[in-house]
């Protein structure tokens, strides 16, 4: 397995992200500067990780959206290559209009870090088919700009094509329906408020997030 | 007698701008020292160097006493940060620090600016920083300002923390009106280090260029020290332009970029700008290492236009190093800050001749005398008078409450024991991906693993004001014991601490007075069980038109767990365990909370603190888990057996049913706060073992209950539900922030 992290000033789960992927590839990832113009060929999987790229300035996610590798990642997304954004991987993926919706400020309008419980919506996408559909994960959230929101019609349209993949039981942000993590209409974009790889080890109080990365990194074939 | 006034002054200075800087005894010290009268810039350097923040005036002659070296220590005080060896070339690297006065003016910045300078304190030495803590005392709960104190200061601590990404993994909060004025607010920083490659500040050769580095000069946080070395009285509002303003995202590429160029072999010292910004990274490190210092202020990176070289020395703005390398190596210093968009320039360099000089625009603007500044800094011994010592109270003179379930209902709900979940569950706790216990977690202290091992840190902190207040030197030995403690609960071998030292204005000999016992009390302690001082931090004058804040010596301990697997908690007890004490229970109510909650009292003596028992019992529960016989091990501190046991009746989800059987009154037994104790639960197989153990080490057991069922009771009444205990301990908070009447008037 080839893959490859993405790292902008200002990420900082991307050593989390390595670490998960290494876990389950046994190989480390490609640690790629956001200043590069191009990832490495032949990548069989991408993360963009979590943090505060660009310290959140003008607003999450947008100026890594805007960063000079983002354009290679918009094309390897285009081309196929499998691409998990988590919470502000999650923001900048919206931002690159890769993933439908944007997210907003949380309802509470306060910083969250919880663990949360999710239910699968989708085993049938690469990255959840080591889950069962209605199966309950509590898996690690840690945001201030987790509420996703889109218009209705998009709603409508990304539950309807099964884009929906995970949603909070108890939702804490004001998420529209729920909604915690959605695929792009190809399948291949994941993006997700909670922190897998903050739970693929026992220290860290649970593994419900392990599957998913075995998922994705060939590891479940079912 | 009198000199000319000419020659007292140097030009545009008088006698008013003169005491708007220094007193009148140390302005005469100085104009012996350098034989002339300083210029404006000259007299600010003196004003900010010789501030009790950076000057440590009225407490030096006293932080002597701690004991500051050991077998772990590899760096004590006198550095950025407290460093101890951890085993396998691994250092942990940890301090303390106070950001008091900024936070009660403005609190998001005050306490943001907090957290970074702390941090700054933690890489400036080589180390990772891999977890931070917080310390924090605020007034009643009713008082119109508490509120809004509370939420701008946990904002502050996660907005900061959470950006850098470095998990906030656990502290304290208080509530007492003695905090009403001034609150406090304590960041605690820990860092990972190769023990072989630690960075120190002292300049090493002459001739060695000097790099400035991060975020540009700005105006802000001018005088931020000295403001920080005063009294509060009207007007205190008006000083938030000495309140610095933060920016995590440019410390976290700080961060990266300083372990990148300390990786490679550039740098010869760094010092970070923290107090004082320029003047005192220049001065700390060029009179540490006996050498001079020159810079040029026109290479400084300035954010505004026509910076006074004044302004320049004494702006606190945020985020910057100041680092001498290795001369040629400047250009690998400009690859790395460059890449990471931040500014570097070569502002200076090292000098044989012992002065700072500064040139602005061509011309010398100060050329003082480096030991003066620094080392020869005013040292006062001021008179202090030790506090009265008041009487013990017995529990026998007090009414016995009708349902002790109802008393700890009450007591879960108070602000002292509430959940303070509405503020930590804005801290990152969980990235970095090594946080094995948090604030939301069943243990005593925080859990880090040491990234890639088996190993893990403990880290706890520490303070019961309300004994500190009662009897200094007792309430100094009990802050020390009670780290100590918390570390053993969580399965730790405890290391070092690191303090910071809240107190009034050290002025008043009575303020001296508590001063002086709280330290010599955390002195004894730390000799008897072998836990070194390796680093900390002086908070004075916390005091608003005479009205002290309760004596606080915050204690910020770090403890080794060898191997994860053997961590301890309070969250795995289960129906049929045992449930024991470990440690004499005499039934201490003065300084108690429960005399403060249903006697209305805080008078009495606090809790005895016999150390050598405290070790004896500690290692002999730190044994009991190393041995795996323990499912639960708490520590029983604030509320005694009945708070600790709610604590892990409430995490495991089990009842306790309570014998109570002695002399002692059940409501003294259950509430006082007897030190050296701890509460554990294991099944009676192991409970027969412990008991055969402790027999013959000389530890007191006590078999005080059986775990089931859905309420804690006492001798088969007392009753109180875990449900209304869960709702009691997780409701107040939100309530009180929501200003619910109930809620805000619970003090």
């Amino acid at each position: 397995m080839k893959t490859a992290v993405i790292v902008y000033p200002g990420s900082n789960c991307d050593r989390d992200a390595a670490m998960a992927i290494e876990r389950v590839t046994g190989t480390a990832p490609a640690m790629i500067w956001h200043g590069e113009s191009a990832l490495p060929d032949d990548l069989d999987f991408i993360m963009v990780p979590g943090g505060f790229s660009y310290g959140d300035y003008l607003r999450s996610g947008a100026i890594a959206g805007r960063s000079p590798i983002t354009a290679d990642l918009v094309k390897r997304a285009e081309a196929g290559t499998p691409i998990l954004g988590v919470c502000n991987g999650f923001q900048i993926l919206t931002e690159t209009g890769l993933l439908p919706g944007t997210l907003m400020r949380n309802s509470g309008l306060r910083f969250i870090c919880d663990r949360v419980k999710l239910t699968v919506e989708s085993a049938d996408t690469a990255f959840t088919r080591g889950y069962e559909r209605g199966q309950e994960l509590i898996i690690p959230v840690a945001h201030h700009d987790g509420n996703f929101f889109a218009d209705d019609e998009t709603l409508d349209r990304i539950e309807g094509e099964g884009q929906v993949v995970f949603r909070y039981v108890d939702n804490p942000n004001g998420s529209a329906r729920n909604i915690a993590g959605v695929t792009n209409a190809k399948g291949n974009v994941l993006g997700m408020m909670p922190h897998p790889e903050r739970a693929v080890d026992l220290t860290h109080g649970g593994t419900d997030g392990l599957a998913l990365f075995e998922s994705i990194l060939g590891k479940v074939t079912a | 007698m009198t000199e000319p006034a000419q020659n007292r002054y140097a030009d545009g200075i008088d006698e008013q701008i003169v005491l708007d800087h220094v007193t009148a005894q140390e302005y005469e010290i100085i104009l012996k020292e350098l034989g002339r009268a300083p210029n404006l810039v000259e007299l600010g350097i003196f004003s900010v160097m010789w501030s009790e923040h950076c000057s440590y005036k009225s407490s030096r002659l006293h932080l002597a006493k701690f004991p500051t070296t050991g077998e772990r220590v590899i760096y004590g005080p006198g550095e950025n940060a407290g460093v101890v060896d951890i085993g396998d070339g691994q250092a942990a690297v940890f301090k303390m620090e106070s950001h008091n006065h900024p936070s009660f003016i403005e609190p998001y910045q005050g306490a943001a600016t907090g957290v970074g300078g702390i941090l700054r304190d933690v890489f400036t030495m080589g180390a990772r920083p891999i977890a931070l803590m917080n310390a924090l005392r605020f007034g009643d709960p009713s008082h119109p300002k508490t509120r809004q104190l509370v939420s701008g200061v946990s904002a502050g601590i996660g907005g900061y923390g959470n950006c850098v990404g470095v998990p906030t993994v656990g502290g304290e909060t208080n509530f007492d009106k003695g905090y009403n004025q001034n609150i406090l607010v304590n960041a605690m920083a820990v860092g990972l280090a190769d023990s072989d490659k630690i960075f120190t500040a002292a300049a090493r050769e002459p001739g060695f260029p000097v790099l400035y580095v991060g975020a540009k000069t700005g105006r802000d946080g001018i005088h931020g020290a000295t403001m920080a070395s005063a009294e509060f009285g009207e007007g205190s509002e008006e000083k938030r332009p000495t309140v610095q303003v933060g920016d995590p995202f440019t410390e976290k590429k700080l961060i990266e970029a300083c372990l990148e160029l300390m990786a490679e072999d550039a740098i010869s010292s760094i010092q970070d700008m923290g107090a004082a910004g320029l003047t005192s990274s220049s001065v700390e490190m060029a009179s540490s290492g006996g050498l001079g210092i020159e810079l040029d202020l026109d290479h400084v990176p300035q954010r505004e236009a026509n910076m006074s070289a004044y302004e320049m020395m004494l702006s606190e703005s945020q985020e910057r190093m100041l680092i001498i390398v290795k001369p040629g190596r400047e250009h690998v210093a400009e690859r790395i800050f460059h890449k990471w968009d931040l500014d570097v320039a070569v502002i200076g360099q090292t000098a044989e001749h012992g002065r700072l000089v500064l040139r602005h625009k061509g011309e010398v603007v100060c050329d003082l005398p480096l030991d003066p500044i620094g080392e020869n800094a005013p040292k006062y011994d001021r008179p202090s008078y030790p506090a009265e010592a008041r009487a013990s109270i017995k529990a026998k003179d007090l009414r016995a409450p009708d349902d002790l379930g109802k008393v700890l209902l009450q007591l879960m709900g108070s602000p002292d024991m509430a959940s303070k979940k509405w503020i930590w569950s804005q801290y990152d706790r969980h990235v970095m991906a090594d946080t094995a216990a948090s604030s939301e977690s069943p243990c005593d202290a925080a859990i880090v693993r040491i990234h890639g091992t088996d190993k893990a840190l403990a880290i706890t902190t520490d303070c019961t004001p309300r004994y500190c207040l009662a009897d200094p030197f007792e309430g100094g030995k009990q802050a020390v014991a009670e780290a100590w403690r918390n570390l053993t609960a969580a399965g730790a071998d405890p290391i070092a601490i690191t303090d910071c030292l809240n107190f009034g204005n050290p002025e008043r000999p009575e303020i001296m007075g508590q001063f002086v016992g709280c330290v010599e009390g955390m002195a004894e302690a730390c000799r008897a069980l072998s836990f070194p001082v390796v680093s900390g931090n002086v908070s004075l004058y916390n005091e608003t038109e005479g009205r002290a804040i309760p004596p606080t010596p915050a204690v910020g301990a770090v403890g080794l767990i060898p191997d994860i697997a053997q961590r301890a908690g309070y969250g795995c007890m289960e129906a049929g365990d045992v449930v024991l004490v470990i440690g004499d229970t005499a039934g201490a109510l003065g300084a108690s909370l429960y005399l403060r909650l249903f006697e209305n009292r805080e008078d009495g003596a606090p809790p005895p603190v016999d150390l050598a028992v405290e070790k004896r019992n500690g290692d002999f529960v730190r044994g009991q888990i190393r041995a795996g016989r323990l499912k639960a091990v708490h520590d029983l501190s604030d509320g005694g057996l009945a708070g600790a046991a709610a604590d892990m009746a409430l995490a495991s989800r089990c009842g306790i049913k309570f014998a109570h059987t002695g002399k002692t009154p059940a409501f003294a037994w259950y509430f006082g706060e007897d030190q050296a104790r701890y509460l554990i639960a294991c099944t009676a197989e192991a409970a027969e073992q412990i008991r055969a153990e402790a027999k013959s080490a000389g530890v007191p057991v006590q078999i005080a209950g059986l775990a089931g069922g859905p309420e804690i009771s006492v001798n088969g009444a007392h009753a109180v539900s875990l449900d209304a205990l869960r709702e009691a301990h997780e409701g107040w908070m939100p309530r009180m922030m929501a200003g619910e009447p109930d809620a805000v008037a619970a003090e």
